[in-house]
């Protein structure tokens, strides 16, 4: 779901950092308003546990793997702005330290696992949780279900954009300038993982985080 | 304790087993994600690098590519080891700009 330098062609990479800066604009904005300094360790501990769940790749048929990435996790606890913010904050290093996903592709990358999943993530979980209890298991559900809808939305995202860089950027010969794979490939390849297993195991952390933390920080849920 | 102090030990234990997310792939014999090849990668699955492509993807070369400590390869139980100081130099680094960040963010709300 790290989309590497070279993948997406100029257009498509320019049009996605001008639809992410205003996000992250806005985030900044909001977080000046609303954040309190005791609650900038949480920041850190979003971004930080979004960076190191990455880490865990898992293999699926066919010889790739994926993972989780705690968006709809840390938007449950956080909210929405404030996930912007650690989960952008998560793909800065690794693209710059260890090169995971591009330099250019950083407003995309942004967009599908920061912006997208965590606005889809946190309005899902809203929408289902709206009214209950803080202890109430309808909370893990509907967390559950938040975070495996998110991640598939990142999963969508990163495909079409790929899908789409053979229509957009052909040579004079008509060969592909970048990503070379048509929207009937991206679509299927990246959908039916994230459908059937990644997807899956970000529902289950989340939902396994949550549990514990409704049972012994149920501060931590007020939100 | 405190709450925060629990759930950095979280992390903590998170960036201990990182590791795992190298062995258990190699274990299965898989590759990368799915659309994130290296260039070479592509040329053996479609048999050329897009011109774009080419250029585009040299633009950074990171300090510590994959995850992995500068040096010669060590087998897998050299490369878990670097993968885990990674993952212990990634969270540092990664909390400590969060952190940055929110304080400057939330600067005005300092005394609440």
């Amino acid at each position: 779901m790290h989309i590497p330098d070279g993948y997406l062609g100029p257009a498509t990479y320019g049009t996605l950092f001008g639809i992410t800066a205003p996000f992250w604009g806005y985030a900044s904005w909001k977080l000046n308003r609303t954040l309190k300094s005791r609650q900038a360790p949480y920041l850190a501990l979003g971004a930080a546990f979004s960076f190191v769940i990455m880490m865990f790749n898992i293999p699926v048929l066919g010889g790739t793997t994926g993972h989780a990435t705690g968006t709809t996790l840390i938007a449950v606890l956080l909210g929405p702005w404030a996930t912007i913010i650690a989960v952008s904050v998560a793909l800065v290093i690794q693209a710059l330290l260890f090169g995971d996903g591009g330099i250019t592709a950083l407003g995309a990358n942004c967009f599908n696992i920061a912006v997208a999943g965590g606005l889809a993530g946190w309005g899902i979980y809203r929408v289902i949780a709206a009214g209950s209890d803080v202890r109430s298991k309808r909370r893990l559900v509907a967390a559950a279900i938040a975070a495996y809808l998110s991640l598939n939305v990142s999963a969508l995202l990163t495909a079409v954009e790929l899908g789409v860089q053979p229509l957009l950027e052909r040579s004079p010969e008509g060969q592909p300038l970048y990503s070379p794979y048509p929207l009937t490939i991206t679509i299927p390849a990246m959908l039916l993982e994230h459908v059937f297993l990644f997807g899956v195991v970000e529902a289950v952390i989340t939902a396994l985080v949550l549990r514990y933390l409704q049972k012994h920080e149920p501060e931590m849920l007020r939100l | 304790m405190k709450t925060v102090s629990k759930l950095w030990i979280g992390i903590a234990v998170l960036a201990l087993l990182s590791p795992l997310g190298l062995i258990i792939p190699a274990l299965f014999g898989a590759g990368g994600a799915w659309g994130e090849w290296s260039a070479e990668e592509l040329r053996d699955l479609i048999g050329y690098v897009p011109a774009g492509m080419e250029k585009l993807s040299r633009l950074w070369s990171s300090p510590m590519p994959d995850y992995s400590v500068p040096g010669p390869r060590r087998g897998l139980f050299g490369e878990s080891l670097g993968y885990m100081l990674t993952a212990v130099i990634g969270v540092a680094v990664t909390a400590g700009l969060a952190y940055l960040l929110a304080m400057w963010a939330g600067r005005k709300n300092r005394q609440q």
